[in-house]
């Protein structure tokens, strides 16, 4: 690696555009969110502007973020998310693993097919699950021909909980993929060989050997589920409220920019959280890696 | 019911596709034998020994362990462990935990396993380390974590693959010590792959060459290096030089046989042979000299040095003879001189014993 | 006791076991059902898309003469086809410019570059949609001439992809022998000739998965288009959500598969091109 000053031409033109960019269109919004945050609406000859803002008032948004109401809701994103991912990470795993244990000639078609629908367009594969679980929909027309149902499968927790796992699932597997692809086989084989089973080996070998690659799924997917807006937006409906569809109707409906801002915030704290999590345990368990 | 305590009986394992890696091999492996598996790579060595433990099964034929038919038995469930190549020494655990892995998983009581893991370090010098991780360790130390780890587990055979092949010149002879060492001291069986043959021959009691999935001959390393049985085994161990060669007559272990580049030739072979031979005498056998040697019995050629390779104590000589046909000899550098007597381009005169060559059929 | 092993299997040949395979067949059926069933659906003659009726395109010419659905479709096409050529101008400099140099908070500078990563969608779009409105951008680009009315968009999908282009570039980079870069310089080459014809066709691969997944994901953005989009634009999945929030409809369907059969296209022409790249260590 070359030392900057030994080509300063080269290195700014390389990095000026991408600094920029990013100081201008999402530093400088960020401020001016955050900003927002702590501002309240003006009120110009007794009324309440609908465009204007008194800044920089104090932090009434913040108080008000801890209200019983919104408490809940940021309590229920926390578990919905979790819930989520504890899914995705049970029914990644074994899929991750099977891939990695599949003949050669089977694996880059089983990782495609992982990965595929992750291309696919979140809202299309939302909507395609509204037309599976709905009343009238596939699940409910299978159920029917046992003669249960129809049940509603829309419109709840479980509906947001299902569609979370479904769209952010390929982000499970990738990570758990990489790392137990690079786990040595000898360590797994030695195990066996010195007597333990084949779960006693998943438990005390396989498991902490993979720790990076399952802490980093848990972020990929958590992170996404705290702040998802369209999957509780779309299979939740009233029902399941999450921070993003708070945020959402503060900045249209509602119209409260200054208290949609300080939920903004509130959401990225959570997320830097998580991230400080991964790394504070990533330097625990060092030694780990493999 | 075989009494040798691993016995191998015509085991196979075919590969989808038709790639055969181990091609209908029997083999007994006795009681406190130090065994080797030795072949040049793809040989199916590895293979075989992973058939052993467990960590393959074989698609024909049976292995005995104990006595027992394991062939299909999970590698959990066998007396045998295993000191892997790449050593396996599990990186999230200490020394101590890794010592002790074995017996925690198999439910021994945890003041034994505390006994057992101590005195497993002792034997191999490292319970000085017991609470280290082995990201901290050597390559040479990780190993010696590995041999204790399999070794209190008490196992009936122990097996070991390329256990050397990592480690630098120098820890490689001492480790080769310290095997033998142990092997005398805890009096079990140890089956050790390999395809380095000065392991083989300095380490092992019996050793078994495999070639292409098949054993090619299973003696003692002496027995191996004096008397192979076909060209692959003379060939693999050791250096030799092979001459064809076409039988003229034999008389019970007296044969006249004719030898390319050397012509008609005295020699001795206690079996019966073909017409077509081949004759194999190694380097060290053969002397150089300025004039033609005048003792009887002996094999001689002119030749014309072609190439010299130095080693400090000894040189390797290849010389030409008339027909075109190279042989090496080994000459010791027994006095003080500039390099060796040989030079490139040199006349000289290269002799042996006839006893000292070998008829080999195949 | 654990059962027997088979024949020619190890403890590990886990793709022989039973359960693991049924478990496959499982989790890749509730992950295509849906998508499988939309697609058919799109070919149904239903109106109501429940029961199977015929085969029939009808759906397919009615989505293509929704005027609102095409200038949506047309808009997301191009915002994704400009801010991919910019995210992967900028995002290869970055790219370039992380794996070549070492220069003060360099760290920070990673941390920042990724820092459109890992935010949450939602909290961008609302900062963009802030930033636009109280700068006046948003006004200013409202009256311009399509499709620089789509301006804001474009500037906010170039934020959130050439992160994503630069990590992809850049792991391409990490596989890069410099002696090559010695040798080019040693057979005498200049700076700029070595950077043309040994970095940049070594990079080519990358580059077009980087533009890939760049048009990916600005093609597939929802929530910060959502957000940045004027009340007169309307990208694509903009023009689904609206019609999705009213019901299911087999045009929809229809729409939906063909932007299916694009990104896959997309995603297997990107597969192919990252594949040597593997055999290439």
């Amino acid at each position: 690696m070359d030392d900057w000053k030994g080509n300063r031409r080269v290195f700014w033109t390389l990095g000026t555009p991408g600094f920029f960019w990013l100081l201008l269109f999402f530093v400088v919004p960020l401020g001016f969110l955050f900003v927002m945050s702590f501002s309240d609406k003006a009120v110009v000859d007794g009324q309440v502007s609908i465009t204007d803002y008194d800044y920089l008032t104090g932090v009434s948004n913040y108080i008000r973020a801890f209200e019983p109401l919104y408490l809940t809701i940021m309590w229920k994103s926390i578990w919905v998310s979790a819930l989520a991912t504890l899914v995705c990470l049970l029914t990644a795993y074994p899929i991750a693993f099977g891939i990695c244990f599949a003949p050669a000639k089977w694996k880059p078609l089983l990782l495609l097919l992982v990965i595929l629908p992750f291309w696919i367009n979140l809202l299309i594969r939302t909507y395609a699950l509204i037309a599976v679980f709905r009343t009238q929909g596939y699940v409910n027309l299978a159920l029917g021909w046992v003669g249960l149902g129809p049940y509603d499968m829309l419109y709840n927790n479980f509906a947001v909980i299902f569609g979370l796992v479904y769209v952010y699932m390929p982000f499970m597997v990738l990570p758990l993929y990489a790392t137990i692809e690079r786990l040595d086989r000898s360590f797994l084989e030695a195990s066996l060989d010195l007597g333990a089973s084949q779960f006693q080996t998943f438990l005390k070998v396989t498991v902490p050997l993979t720790m990076p690659g399952i802490i980093t799924g848990i972020i990929l997917v958590f992170i996404p589920c705290l702040g998802s807006f369209l999957t509780p937006d779309l299979l939740g409906g009233a029902n399941a409220v999450m921070i993003g569809n708070v945020i959402e109707r503060q900045f249209k409906a509602a119209n409260d920019w200054p208290f949609g801002a300080a939920i903004s915030f509130l959401l990225m704290y959570a997320t830097f959280g998580a991230l400080a999590l991964r790394a504070l345990f990533a330097r625990f368990s060092k030694g780990v890696g493999v | 019911m075989p009494d040798a305590i691993v016995s191998i009986r015509n085991v196979s394992r075919r590969y989808p596709g038709g790639v055969v890696a181990v091609d209908d091999v029997s083999v007994d492996i006795e009681q406190n034998e130090f065994f080797a598996l030795l072949g040049p790579s793809g040989c199916g060595k590895t293979t075989l020994l992973r058939m052993i433990s467990g960590l393959d099964t074989p698609t024909e034929g049976h292995i005995y362990i104990g006595g027992e038919d394991m062939a299909l038995t999970p590698p959990n469930k066998r007396p045998t462990n295993m000191v892997f190549q790449s050593y396996a020494v599990f990186p999230h655990m200490t020394v101590a935990q890794n010592v002790g892995y074995g017996l925690k998983v198999t439910g021994v009581p945890s003041d034994e396993i505390k006994r057992r893991v101590a005195e497993g370090l002792e034997m191999v010098k490292l319970s000085h380390l017991a609470d280290r991780k082995p990201d901290q360790m050597s390559g040479g130390q990780r190993q010696r974590v590995a041999l204790a780890r399999a070794l209190v587990k008490r196992p009936k055979v122990l097996l070991l693959d390329e256990p050397l092949s990592a480690l630098d010149a120098k820890l490689r002879d001492d480790m080769r010590m310290e095997l033998t060492r142990l092997q005398q001291t805890v009096g079990i069986t140890f089956i050790i792959v390999t395809h380095d043959q000065d392991e083989a021959l300095s380490m092992a009691s019996r050793i078994a060459v495999m070639e292409k999935g098949k054993i090619r001959q299973i003696a003692t390393p002496a027995e191996l290096y004096e008397h192979p049985a076909n060209k692959f085994v003379a060939d693999f161990i050791g250096k030799v030089n092979l001459f064809e060669a076409s039988v003229v007559s034999q008389k019970g272990s007296d044969v006249i046989a004719n030898v390319k580049g050397l012509g008609k030739l005295k020699l001795v072979s206690d079996k019966a042979c073909g017409k077509d031979v081949t004759i194999a005498v190694r380097p060290e056998k053969l002397k150089l000299s300025d004039a033609a040697p005048k003792v009887e019995g002996i094999v001689k050629a002119q030749a014309t040095v072609r190439d010299v390779a130095y080693y400090g104590d000894w040189s390797e000589v290849v010389a030409e003879m008339a027909d075109g046909t190279s042989v090496s000899v080994n000459v010791q550098n027994e006095k003080r001189s500039i390099g060796s007597a040989a030079k490139r381009g040199d006349k000289i005169w290269v002799s042996w014993q006839g006893t000292d060559s070998l008829i080999l059929t195949e | 006791m654990a059962g027997q092993l088979k024949p020619g299997a190890g403890p590990l040949d886990y793709g022989n076991r039973t359960w693991l395979r049924a478990l496959f067949i499982g989790i890749f059926f509730i992950l295509y059902m849906p998508i499988i069933t939309l697609i058919a659906f799109s070919f149904n003659t239903d109106k109501r898309g429940i029961v199977w009726r015929g085969f029939t395109f009808d759906n397919y010419v009615k989505a293509m003469t929704n005027d609102s659905l095409i200038e949506a479709l047309v808009n997301s096409l191009v915002i994704a086809l400009i801010a991919t050529v910019i995210a992967t101008i900028i995002g290869t400099m970055v790219a370039i410019l992380l794996w070549r140099f070492k220069f003060p908070f360099k760290g920070a500078f990673e941390g920042f570059m990724a820092l459109p990563i890992v935010i949450p969608e939602i909290c961008m779009g609302v900062a963009l949609l802030l930033f636009f409105i109280e700068s006046g951008m948003m006004n200013a680009v409202v009256g311009l001439v399509w499709p620089f009315n789509l301006a804001n968009i474009i500037i906010a999908h170039v934020a959130f992809c050439f992160p994503f282009v630069a990590v992809v570039v850049r792991s391409r980079l990490v596989g890069f022998n410099r002696q090559l870069e010695e040798a080019s310089k040693d057979l005498g080459a200049s700076e700029w000739q070595t950077f043309r014809n040994v970095l940049i066709p070594f990079m080519m691969p990358g580059i077009i998965a980087g533009a890939l997944l760049a048009f990916t994901l600005s093609l597939d953005d929802f929530v910060i288009t959502f957000f940045t989009s004027g009340p007169e634009t309307v990208t694509f999945p903009v023009k689904v959500y609206s019609l999705v929030r009213r019901g299911v409809s087999p045009e929809i369907n229809a729409a939906s598969t063909v932007l299916i059969v694009v990104t896959i296209v997309a995603t297997v022409i990107a597969m192919k091109l990252q594949a040597p790249e593997k055999s290439g260590h």
